[in-house]
């Protein structure tokens, strides 16, 4: 699957690219901010892992990175609340964030920039034409359109977050719809979606690599530019568009819990002696086996925690209109009737078989829950 | 002859804000207009839903606050049903709450709002053995600021700038005639800018111990916490511990000795002083330190009369939509709020650009609707919320956590009590309010361990009676001021729900008497030093720490279809 001669060419192409900065490349720049190249090499082989490729990708990685200041970055906020945006702030490991704010060159971005009115309007302008078809898009909320389109305007001319997303579309080399809000529209869109917001997809004809969450992990969103970088192409998706390097698992499969599950020990109510124990959070609503999601093997905040481990039940945040579909949070999903929203690419193979499969892994998960707990409660 | 200056976006904020302000031929404001251009409706979206997921709703209101939403919408639904959490619960959201504070005080003064009082390149010319000396005089201990560290931070800056692409930074109002630190002074700010980078991740994994993650923690419950193996781990109890310290070293040894250092660089300049906004001060009791034990206590100041405080009587709240984006203007109690969108939109106007030319552009229609903020009033009055009014309040009021410190920061930088009721003032408040939550937090945390001692329950049992109808309310202090959420409960979901947030305080549009809110009205009276740089109206808004996603809020509680109005797009 890997084809170690089109990264070799790509990572070529890329070098031949006049860099953005005059005098540096990221190994110098490192050096100097007092980076070792040994400290270098090891965030590129975490990354490589994180990736889940081969080990022996580490110095392609590590080169593609270097040519990473190549690539301007234009970030808009739409329909938001900043989540994501603040996520990113909280990158992993110690020197990522240095590495987004010192070799990305992020033009335009409302929460960090130091331009504002006029100033900031006429950065956004000017990246887009200095780096036509250059410049990585993200772009973070939902968009309100049609008849409530002027529900959000953004700038001194009262452009619409619409045109502003559309035209920034256009011009883009890349683009990504970063959270739940930009990737399937969000809270927002939530039923009855009173500003009519609707995801990016619905903007532009070209390709949204969708990074949902709410908000995702910083390691999804930098992972994404970075598996750009390297193979020059976008990662493979699932019918949600969806990279399934980390959306390819549900959270179900490699939750710390998952042992109790099989084994039917439940919490019963928050709080109770089964909370304390750790035991599966499914009866208390988790939506963790309906939820594809690399939280269980990444966490948040430097691997902190993730709701399982603090004791709640994932609410599926990175599902399309989980908001209205996976409500109540804090009950389970058996009780529930599946539709057709849910089910489509929901699951790995769904793709190939269809929704009947996953309202039948709901209904065996739920059996399984109940035979399990039966045997536990007999013994 | 008056100009308008328009400025959209205000960068460096949550939100989508636009101020417009109309200035005559000395360059001084007369006129004043802050409105949201961004409407979103989440209090819609609430309604008919389990009143158990209206947390999760809310906390989506805002990912800066990012717990603030969340506490409260769940919150609101204890109230509603008479369920009081365990104190172990209440006192793990005190823990978690105390991670807000930080984070959020700390990132908008560097973040945010350092770039209004720091020109950073101004800290290439710096000496770096006299910025070493300089960072002294505001703290024996200072943060990262030795002479080695200190030549570190300038030449990657160097090299940042010698790249000749400035990224996030480009285009700013940078060698503004009304920036007054030194190069040296600069440079200690730069270096804890970047240090507040990795301190940020600190405190945020703090919320995260207790809370799975953050932004949007997910351990609250109606009842309680899920979080319970955390607090029953020693080693998990110790991460928050020492990690909270390492934020409160920062706090105490960077943030509060540069406010210092700021307060007296700018004690003369006069685009930061003598601008209160609006002199009504309005603030909560919040911070549960132990059974019952609070940091801070609830009142209201009128008239900056700060001789005596009021109790807070909460059906004196009303919101009003005279100049707001929706149909129904007259003033109503939250819990009787109506709120239908009737967007109206800019209109034709000119404004002055940043060449300083006259040109073209969309303005408020100021004479009739022009925000999607609405006009909460006290009384019929605008208030001030935020950490200038609680420490004021407090203050006044004797709070014995709150008075050393202020006195001890009049002291240090010898500005006279009434300095703070500016741009100036608010910035040092949010600073004494950080230093006031970092140096007693863990009292929480020690009660907190003591209780978990002889109790380990962590919820409260409730039923959601379907038949019955309930009513509720949180009202509380968060990082960017007075926070109240109300909710009404039937047939077991929920009938309606209205957030009153600082921002809407703050950034209140006019009422119906032609009164603005804060914003509004600080800036009148302003001289703006340079029309094409409007860095002094930037500063006095960023003093306020706009959320404007929590701001904009609706409710519409007649259970109308709200998607069914046609819009009147008038451009």
């Amino acid at each position: 699957m890997l084809d170690f001669h089109h990264l070799q060419t790509r990572l070529n192409e890329l070098e031949k690219l006049p860099s953005l900065k005059n005098d540096s490349s990221i190994t110098q720049a490192l050096e100097k901010s007092g980076f070792t190249r040994r400290d270098f090499m090891k965030w590129a082989g975490a990354m490589t892992a994180f990736l889940a490729l081969p080990a022996s990708l580490t110095p392609m990685v590590a080169k593609a990175a270097e040519l990473a200041d190549r690539l301007p970055v234009v970030w808009l906020h739409m329909a938001e609340c900043t989540g994501c945006s603040e996520s990113l702030l909280r990158s992993d490991t110690p020197t990522i964030d240095s590495l987004i704010f010192d070799y990305i060159s992020l033009e335009y971005h409302e929460t960090i920039m130091a331009a504002a009115g006029w100033q900031a309007e006429e950065n956004l302008e000017s990246a887009i034409e200095k780096y036509k078809n250059k410049y990585i898009l993200m772009v973070e909320g939902g968009i309100p359109m049609g008849d409530t389109e002027h529900f959000l305007t953004i700038g001194p001319h009262g452009k619409t977050g619409y045109e502003l997303s559309k035209m920034a579309s256009e011009n883009a080399l890349a683009i990504f719809a970063i959270g739940t809000c930009s990737s399937f529209g969000g809270i927002q869109a939530a039923r009855p979606n009173p500003s009519n917001a609707q995801p990016l997809s619905k903007v532009t004809s070209k390709t949204v690599i969708n990074v949902p969450g709410c908000p995702p992990s910083e390691k999804n969103i930098v992972g994404n530019v970075l598996h750009y970088l390297l193979f020059g192409e976008l990662p493979a998706l699932d019918v949600y568009n969806r990279p399934k390097w980390a959306y390819g698992l549900r959270i179900h499969d490699l939750c710390e819990r998952r042992g109790h599950f099989d084994a039917g020990e439940f919490v019963q109510s928050f709080g109770d002696e089964g909370a304390k124990n750790g035991y599966c959070l499914y009866k208390v609503g988790c939506k963790g086996p309906y939820t594809f999601n690399n939280c269980s093997r990444e966490r948040f905040n430097q691997h902190t925690s993730w709701p399982i481990q603090a004791g709640h039940g994932c609410i599926g945040c990175s599902e399309p209109n989980f908001w209205d579909t996976m409500g109540p949070f804090e009950e389970p999903m058996a009780s529930h009737k599946f539709d057709t929203v849910f089910g489509l690419g929901a699951d790995s193979v769904s793709d190939k078989i269809g929704i009947g499969v996953l309202t039948l892994t709901g209904v065996a998960i739920a059996a399984h829950a109940v035979i399990a707990s039966m045997k536990k409660n007999e013994e | 002859m008056s100009q308008r200056i328009i400025v959209d976006p205000i960068t460096r904020i949550e939100g989508h804000l636009r101020v417009e302000v109309v200035v005559d031929e000395n360059n001084v404001v007369k006129e004043a207009y802050a409105g949201s251009t961004l409407w979103r409706g989440i209090e819609t979206i609430v309604k008919g839903r389990d009143p158990r997921d209206a947390g999760f709703m809310t906390q989506r209101i805002c990912g800066v606050c990012t717990f603030s939403h969340y506490k409260a919408g769940i919150v609101a639904v204890e109230n509603a049903l008479g369920i009081t959490p365990p104190l172990n619960a209440l006192l793990t959201r005190t823990l978690m709450n105390a991670a807000l504070f930080l984070h959020d005080h700390i990132v908008h003064f560097y973040q945010l709002h350092g770039l209004d009082w720091a020109d950073v390149v101004s800290a290439l010319s710096a000496d770096v053995k006299k910025a070493s000396d300089e960072a002294f005089k505001y703290t024996p201990n200072p943060y990262a600021t030795g002479a080695d560290k200190l030549l570190e931070v300038q030449q990657r800056l160097k090299a940042f700038v010698d790249k000749g692409n400035l990224g996030p930074f480009a285009n700013a109002y940078y060698g503004h005639p009304t920036y007054r630190l030194t190069p040296e002074q600069n440079l200690i700010v730069l270096s804890h800018y970047l240090e507040c980078l990795r301190i940020q991740r600190i405190i945020a994994q703090c919320m995260a111990i207790f809370g799975a993650k953050n932004p949007h923690p997910q351990s609250l419950t109606v009842g309680g916490v899920t979080c319970v193996m955390d607090l029953l781990s020693p080693s998990r109890m110790g991460e928050y511990m020492e990690k909270f310290k390492e934020v409160q070293d920062f706090v105490n040894r960077a943030y509060y000795p540069d406010l210092v250092m700021a307060g007296k660089a700018y004690a003369n300049e006069a685009s930061v002083l003598n601008d209160i906004g609006v002199n009504n001060l309005y603030t909560f009791q919040e911070f549960q330190l132990g059974k019952n034990e609070w940091l801070f206590e609830s009142g209201i100041i009128k008239n900056g009369d700060i001789s005596k405080v009021y109790e807070v009587e909460e059906d004196k709240i009303t919101e009003e939509a005279t100049h707001s984006w929706y149909k129904d203007n007259e003033a109503l109690h939250p819990y009787d709020g109506k709120t239908n969108p009737n967007y109206t939109g800019l209109v034709e106007g000119e404004s002055i650009d940043h060449h300083g030319k006259n040109v073209t552009s969309k303005v408020f229609d100021t004479k009739g609707k022009y925000s999607w903020i609405k006009a909460p009033r006290y009384e019929g009055n605008p208030m001030q919320v935020g950490p200038l009014a609680n420490i004021v309040v407090n203050y006044a009021k004797g709070n014995k956590n709150v008075i050393p410190v202020v006195d001890e920061f009049l002291k240090e930088t010898g500005l006279p009590l009434n300095a703070v009721f500016s741009t100036l003032g608010r910035t040092a408040a949010r600073c004494i309010e950080a230093k006031i939550v970092a140096n007693n937090a863990l009292r929480a945390f020690n009660n907190l361990v003591e209780n978990l001692k002889v109790d380990e329950s962590t919820c409260a049992p409730y039923v959601i009676d379907n038949t019955k109808e309930y009513k509720g309310r949180y009202m509380g202090h968060v990082p960017r001021g007075t926070l109240s959420h109300w909710c009404r409960i039937k047939n077991g979901v929920i009938e309606n729900w209205q957030a009153v947030v600082p921002s809407t305080w703050n950034a209140s549009p006019k009422d119906a008497n032609g009164i603005g809110g804060s914003y509004e009205q600080c800036l009148i009276g302003l001289k703006i030093a340079d029309v094409k740089q409007p860095l002094e109206i930037i500063r006095k808004i960023h003093s306020y720490d706009p959320c404007i996603a929590c701001a904009v809020h609706v409710m519409d509680t007649k259970g109308n279809n709200l998607s069914e109005y046609k819009v009147n797009v008038n451009l």
